[in-house]
């Protein structure tokens, strides 16, 4: 086991352009696999390639690299969570308000450098808005036209709600804006859908 | 003063960890059996505190003890229970477990992508790195045991 890590080397800023650009890299060649996933169908086929069929291809591309991105933020997430615990000493949250606030205040800032604000609070205080003025995800992003159904940053949807699972709330996260789709802000909408109750596991006696 | 064993468990009460020290009297039933009898015992002993407590509380449980040894109890909100059990000179450890938590499970378990959360735990690097942090503390110390 050759790991040397120490508590010193976390304090050190990694930059964060490295992660900028590795995860730029990361949706790029998933873009890149799915195409190839399709091609390898439509190699025989090549001749009836309409601009139709391209549409199509990129249309499922977009979905399904989001799918993707969404799925690895959710693995990070349950992971992070016990990162940001440890490092954080936060306790557990008593509403969905004090939630928001750990999460914009304390984790956006941990993790991305950026303070996102809570707004648009759902009468019932079970649904809000985080707006992002600027998202570190797409610093040197240009979405094509031909990956307009991308949800770039899909990932982050993922990380929150894997980090979320695992304080027992069960959160609905999507993208309802995106700078990158044209939209003024970036804006991701948070719904509590149920607490998860902690169960006593089946005995067998 | 002394300490006897640790516990890690996982929320679904899977025990992720166990490491013993200067334990001298064993259960007499197997260790699958001792998990779950503890991880059975520290779920009531949650419930019935916060079904007991005349004010809301904060931390719940912290520790028990009777006239031999002290059990120390510390929970993150992710559900992650430690339990050390020590003899009754050993002060408050809630601190120790915490750091046990966030420079030991979460720096080589949770950190290490091939650990698998949610199963026993085999990585040396950790268990190593436990038995050095434990051997450490002040009040751990076999002679006196």
């Amino acid at each position: 086991m050759s790991r040397q890590s120490n508590r010193a080397t976390d304090s050190k800023k990694m930059n964060s352009e490295l992660f900028t650009l590795t995860y730029g890299a990361l949706v790029t060649q998933l873009c890149k696999d799915y195409e190839n996933d399709e091609e390898v169908n439509k190699q025989l086929d090549k001749i009836k390639f309409t601009s139709h069929v391209v549409l199509h291809r990129f249309f499922q591309e977009g979905c399904a690299a989001g799918k993707i991105t969404n799925k690895m933020g959710y693995n990070i997430g349950v992971r992070l969570i016990e990162d940001f615990l440890a490092r954080s000493s936060v306790g557990r949250c008593h509403d969905f308000r004090e939630t928001a606030d750990v999460i914009a205040k304390v984790a956006f800032k941990m993790y991305l450098g950026i303070t996102p604000s809570v707004t648009n609070w759902s009468p019932a205080g079970d649904e809000f808005s985080l707006i992002l003025e600027s998202n570190p995800l797409v610093d040197f992003v240009e979405l094509p036209d031909n990956h307009s159904n991308l949800v770039y940053s899909s990932l982050l949807c993922g990380v929150l709600r894997g980090a979320l699972e695992m304080v027992q709330m069960a959160v609905d996260v999507r993208f309802a804006q995106d700078t990158l789709r044209g939209d003024s802000v970036t804006e991701i909408r948070m719904k509590f859908i149920k607490r998860i109750e902690e169960n006593l596991p089946a005995g067998d006696e | 003063m002394t300490v006897h064993n640790l516990y890690i468990f996982d929320r679904n009460g899977s025990c992720l960890h166990y490491s013993e020290w200067n334990r001298k009297k064993q259960a007499g039933i197997s260790k699958e059996e001792e998990f779950k009898l503890m991880y059975g015992m520290l779920f009531s002993i949650r419930s019935f505190i916060s079904k007991m407590s005349p004010l809301d509380m904060k931390d719940g449980f912290l520790a028990f003890q009777t006239s031999r040894y002290k059990l120390h109890y510390y929970e993150t909100p992710t559900g992650i229970k430690l339990v050390m059990n020590t003899d009754l000179g050993v002060p408050n450890c809630r601190d120790t477990l915490q750091q046990i938590y966030s420079t030991l499970y979460v720096e080589y378990i949770v950190k290490n992508p091939l650990c698998v959360l949610g199963e026993s735990l085999q990585s040396d690097l950790f268990s190593s790195k436990l038995d050095s942090f434990i051997r450490a503390l002040p009040f751990f110390s076999v002679r006196a045991a």
